[in-house]
Protein backbone atom coordinates (compact mmCIF):
# COMPACT_ATOMS: atom_id res chain seq x y z
CA UNK A 1 0.00 0.00 0.00
CA UNK A 2 1.33 3.46 -0.91
CA UNK A 3 2.02 5.46 2.25
CA UNK A 4 4.15 8.34 0.94
CA UNK A 5 3.39 11.68 2.55
CA UNK A 6 0.06 10.97 4.14
CA UNK A 7 -0.49 12.75 7.45
CA UNK A 8 0.27 10.75 10.58
CA UNK A 9 -2.64 10.07 12.84
CA UNK A 10 -2.70 11.78 16.26
CA UNK A 11 -2.04 15.52 16.02
CA UNK A 12 -1.55 15.79 19.75
CA UNK A 13 -0.06 19.29 19.67
CA UNK A 14 -3.03 21.08 18.03
CA UNK A 15 -5.45 20.25 20.86
CA UNK A 16 -5.79 21.94 24.24
CA UNK A 17 -4.92 19.25 26.82
CA UNK A 18 -7.98 17.80 28.56
CA UNK A 19 -8.29 15.02 31.11
CA UNK A 20 -9.48 12.59 28.43
CA UNK A 21 -6.60 13.27 26.04
CA UNK A 22 -3.93 13.50 28.74
CA UNK A 23 -4.97 10.18 30.30
CA UNK A 24 -5.06 8.64 26.83
CA UNK A 25 -1.55 9.71 25.82
CA UNK A 26 -0.28 8.62 29.25
CA UNK A 27 -1.63 5.14 28.49
CA UNK A 28 0.68 5.05 25.47
CA UNK A 29 3.61 6.59 27.32
CA UNK A 30 3.34 4.09 30.18
CA UNK A 31 2.99 1.25 27.66
CA UNK A 32 6.18 2.24 25.85
CA UNK A 33 7.97 2.81 29.18
CA UNK A 34 6.91 -0.66 30.41
CA UNK A 35 8.15 -2.16 27.14
CA UNK A 36 11.54 -0.60 27.88
CA UNK A 37 11.19 -2.17 31.33
CA UNK A 38 11.21 -5.64 29.76
CA UNK A 39 14.94 -5.05 29.15
CA UNK A 40 15.46 -5.03 32.92
CA UNK A 41 13.14 -8.01 33.46
CA UNK A 42 15.21 -9.95 30.92
CA UNK A 43 18.51 -8.80 32.46
CA UNK A 44 17.31 -9.88 35.91
CA UNK A 45 16.19 -13.36 34.74
CA UNK A 46 19.12 -14.05 32.39
CA UNK A 47 21.82 -12.80 34.79
CA UNK A 48 21.18 -15.94 36.88
CA UNK A 49 22.52 -18.04 34.00
CA UNK A 50 25.87 -16.25 34.31
CA UNK A 51 26.35 -17.17 37.97
CA UNK A 52 25.85 -15.66 41.43
CA UNK A 53 28.10 -12.61 40.81
CA UNK A 54 26.18 -11.59 37.68
CA UNK A 55 22.87 -12.10 39.52
CA UNK A 56 24.10 -10.01 42.45
CA UNK A 57 25.17 -7.28 40.00
CA UNK A 58 21.66 -7.18 38.52
CA UNK A 59 20.03 -7.26 41.97
CA UNK A 60 22.52 -4.61 43.14
CA UNK A 61 21.65 -2.29 40.26
CA UNK A 62 17.92 -2.70 40.91
CA UNK A 63 18.65 -2.07 44.62
CA UNK A 64 20.59 1.17 43.94
CA UNK A 65 18.92 4.58 44.25
CA UNK A 66 18.60 4.80 40.47
CA UNK A 67 17.22 1.25 40.32
CA UNK A 68 14.66 2.14 43.00
CA UNK A 69 13.65 5.31 41.15
CA UNK A 70 13.18 3.25 37.99
CA UNK A 71 11.18 0.58 39.83
CA UNK A 72 8.89 3.25 41.33
CA UNK A 73 8.30 4.49 37.79
CA UNK A 74 7.62 0.99 36.50
CA UNK A 75 5.29 0.27 39.44
CA UNK A 76 3.21 3.39 38.81
CA UNK A 77 3.23 2.79 35.04
CA UNK A 78 2.10 -0.80 35.56
CA UNK A 79 -0.84 0.15 37.77
CA UNK A 80 -1.75 3.09 35.54
CA UNK A 81 -1.65 0.99 32.37
CA UNK A 82 -3.55 -1.81 34.14
CA UNK A 83 -6.22 0.54 35.48
CA UNK A 84 -6.65 2.37 32.21
CA UNK A 85 -6.59 -0.97 30.35
CA UNK A 86 -9.58 -2.11 32.41
CA UNK A 87 -11.22 1.24 31.52
CA UNK A 88 -10.65 0.40 27.85
CA UNK A 89 -12.18 -3.05 28.37
CA UNK A 90 -15.28 -1.43 29.95
CA UNK A 91 -15.57 0.89 26.93
CA UNK A 92 -15.41 -2.19 24.71
CA UNK A 93 -18.57 -3.38 26.47
CA UNK A 94 -20.13 0.00 25.67
CA UNK A 95 -19.95 1.35 29.23
CA UNK A 96 -19.01 4.88 30.27
CA UNK A 97 -18.80 6.96 27.09
CA UNK A 98 -20.54 10.07 28.48
CA UNK A 99 -18.17 12.94 29.35
CA UNK A 100 -19.03 13.04 33.09
CA UNK A 101 -18.46 9.27 33.28
CA UNK A 102 -15.17 9.60 31.37
CA UNK A 103 -13.91 12.22 33.85
CA UNK A 104 -15.12 10.18 36.81
CA UNK A 105 -13.62 6.87 35.65
CA UNK A 106 -10.42 8.74 34.79
CA UNK A 107 -10.10 10.19 38.29
CA UNK A 108 -10.95 6.83 39.89
CA UNK A 109 -8.31 5.15 37.73
CA UNK A 110 -5.60 7.69 38.62
CA UNK A 111 -6.50 7.33 42.30
CA UNK A 112 -6.32 3.54 41.96
CA UNK A 113 -2.87 3.77 40.35
CA UNK A 114 -1.49 6.14 42.99
CA UNK A 115 -2.88 4.14 45.95
CA UNK A 116 -1.76 0.76 44.56
CA UNK A 117 1.70 2.19 43.83
CA UNK A 118 2.01 3.44 47.42
CA UNK A 119 0.77 0.13 48.87
CA UNK A 120 3.25 -1.78 46.69
CA UNK A 121 6.18 0.45 47.63
CA UNK A 122 5.33 0.28 51.35
CA UNK A 123 4.99 -3.54 51.19
CA UNK A 124 8.25 -3.83 49.26
CA UNK A 125 10.23 -1.71 51.72
CA UNK A 126 8.60 -3.42 54.70
CA UNK A 127 9.38 -6.92 53.40
CA UNK A 128 12.95 -5.94 52.53
CA UNK A 129 13.40 -4.47 56.01
CA UNK A 130 13.65 -0.80 55.05
CA UNK B 1 -20.59 -6.39 -14.99
CA UNK B 2 -19.30 -6.79 -11.46
CA UNK B 3 -19.17 -10.49 -10.68
CA UNK B 4 -18.14 -10.23 -7.02
CA UNK B 5 -20.50 -9.51 -4.18
CA UNK B 6 -19.90 -6.58 -1.81
CA UNK B 7 -19.07 -9.03 0.98
CA UNK B 8 -16.57 -10.85 -1.23
CA UNK B 9 -14.76 -7.58 -2.01
CA UNK B 10 -14.66 -6.50 1.63
CA UNK B 11 -13.40 -9.82 3.00
CA UNK B 12 -9.69 -10.00 3.61
CA UNK B 13 -9.19 -6.24 3.32
CA UNK B 14 -8.20 -3.67 5.90
CA UNK B 15 -9.69 -3.90 9.35
CA UNK B 16 -11.85 -6.82 8.25
CA UNK B 17 -8.65 -8.85 8.27
CA UNK B 18 -5.61 -8.15 10.44
CA UNK B 19 -7.09 -5.23 12.34
CA UNK B 20 -9.73 -7.29 14.07
CA UNK B 21 -7.23 -10.04 14.83
CA UNK B 22 -4.83 -7.56 16.46
CA UNK B 23 -7.65 -5.86 18.34
CA UNK B 24 -8.80 -9.19 19.79
CA UNK B 25 -5.25 -10.28 20.60
CA UNK B 26 -4.63 -6.98 22.42
CA UNK B 27 -7.82 -7.40 24.47
CA UNK B 28 -7.36 -11.08 25.32
CA UNK B 29 -3.73 -10.56 26.37
CA UNK B 30 -4.84 -7.52 28.42
CA UNK B 31 -7.36 -9.65 30.34
CA UNK B 32 -4.75 -12.35 30.96
CA UNK B 33 -2.22 -9.76 32.14
CA UNK B 34 -4.46 -8.42 34.93
CA UNK B 35 -4.02 -11.44 37.27
CA UNK B 36 -0.51 -12.21 35.96
CA UNK B 37 0.77 -8.69 36.72
CA UNK B 38 -0.75 -8.71 40.20
CA UNK B 39 0.99 -12.05 40.86
CA UNK B 40 4.23 -10.62 39.42
CA UNK B 41 4.16 -7.62 41.78
CA UNK B 42 3.82 -9.97 44.79
CA UNK B 43 6.59 -12.17 43.39
CA UNK B 44 9.01 -9.26 42.92
CA UNK B 45 8.30 -7.96 46.44
CA UNK B 46 9.04 -11.42 47.91
CA UNK B 47 12.29 -11.63 45.92
CA UNK B 48 13.68 -8.17 46.74
CA UNK B 49 17.41 -8.47 47.39
CA UNK B 50 17.36 -12.30 47.12
CA UNK B 51 20.60 -14.10 46.22
CA UNK B 52 20.80 -16.60 43.34
CA UNK B 53 20.21 -19.69 45.54
CA UNK B 54 16.99 -18.20 46.90
CA UNK B 55 15.87 -17.19 43.41
CA UNK B 56 16.63 -20.66 41.98
CA UNK B 57 14.72 -22.35 44.79
CA UNK B 58 11.77 -20.05 44.03
CA UNK B 59 11.81 -20.54 40.25
CA UNK B 60 12.17 -24.35 40.70
CA UNK B 61 8.63 -24.43 42.09
CA UNK B 62 6.42 -25.53 39.19
CA UNK B 63 3.70 -22.93 39.79
CA UNK B 64 6.20 -20.06 39.89
CA UNK B 65 7.94 -21.19 36.69
CA UNK B 66 4.58 -21.70 34.97
CA UNK B 67 3.23 -18.28 35.92
CA UNK B 68 6.53 -16.58 35.05
CA UNK B 69 6.58 -18.16 31.57
CA UNK B 70 2.90 -17.35 31.01
CA UNK B 71 3.56 -13.76 32.10
CA UNK B 72 6.56 -13.45 29.78
CA UNK B 73 4.76 -14.91 26.73
CA UNK B 74 1.60 -12.83 27.17
CA UNK B 75 3.51 -9.68 28.18
CA UNK B 76 5.85 -9.73 25.18
CA UNK B 77 2.99 -10.47 22.78
CA UNK B 78 0.96 -7.59 24.27
CA UNK B 79 3.99 -5.25 24.06
CA UNK B 80 4.64 -6.40 20.48
CA UNK B 81 1.14 -5.48 19.29
CA UNK B 82 1.11 -2.25 21.31
CA UNK B 83 4.46 -1.07 19.98
CA UNK B 84 3.32 -1.88 16.44
CA UNK B 85 0.35 0.48 16.82
CA UNK B 86 2.54 3.25 18.27
CA UNK B 87 5.12 2.91 15.49
CA UNK B 88 2.39 2.91 12.81
CA UNK B 89 0.96 6.13 14.27
CA UNK B 90 4.15 8.17 14.55
CA UNK B 91 6.52 6.91 11.83
CA UNK B 92 6.21 6.37 8.12
CA UNK B 93 8.21 5.18 5.12
CA UNK B 94 11.59 3.52 5.57
CA UNK B 95 11.89 4.61 9.23
CA UNK B 96 8.61 2.89 10.05
CA UNK B 97 9.72 -0.38 8.47
CA UNK B 98 13.18 -0.26 10.06
CA UNK B 99 11.96 0.58 13.57
CA UNK B 100 9.14 -1.96 13.29
CA UNK B 101 11.50 -4.79 12.32
CA UNK B 102 14.08 -3.81 14.95
CA UNK B 103 11.40 -3.64 17.67
CA UNK B 104 9.94 -7.01 16.72
CA UNK B 105 13.36 -8.68 16.60
CA UNK B 106 14.26 -7.17 19.98
CA UNK B 107 11.00 -8.16 21.71
CA UNK B 108 11.14 -11.70 20.30
CA UNK B 109 14.75 -12.10 21.42
CA UNK B 110 14.03 -10.75 24.90
CA UNK B 111 10.98 -12.98 25.30
CA UNK B 112 12.79 -16.16 24.24
CA UNK B 113 15.72 -15.22 26.52
CA UNK B 114 13.35 -14.94 29.50
CA UNK B 115 11.76 -18.32 28.78
CA UNK B 116 15.18 -20.00 28.45
CA UNK B 117 16.33 -18.39 31.71
CA UNK B 118 13.25 -19.58 33.63
CA UNK B 119 13.48 -23.15 32.28
CA UNK B 120 17.24 -23.35 32.79
CA UNK B 121 17.33 -21.93 36.32
CA UNK B 122 14.22 -23.84 37.33
CA UNK B 123 15.41 -27.22 36.06
CA UNK B 124 19.21 -27.11 36.45
CA UNK B 125 19.94 -24.10 38.64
Amino acid sequence: MASGNRPLSPHVQVYRPQITSVLSILHRATGVFLTIGTLFLTWWLVSGLYGPEAFDTAQGFLGSWFGHLMLWGFTFSLFYHLGNGVRHLLWDFGWGFELPQLRQSGMVMVGFAVVLTLITLISAYASAGG
Amino acid sequence: MEMRSSLGRARGLGTANEGVHHWWAQKVTAIALVPLCIWFVFAVISLMGADLDTFEAWISVFGNALLMILLVLVLFYHAYIGMQVVIEDYLQGAARTAVMIATKFALFTLGVSCVIAVLWLGAWG
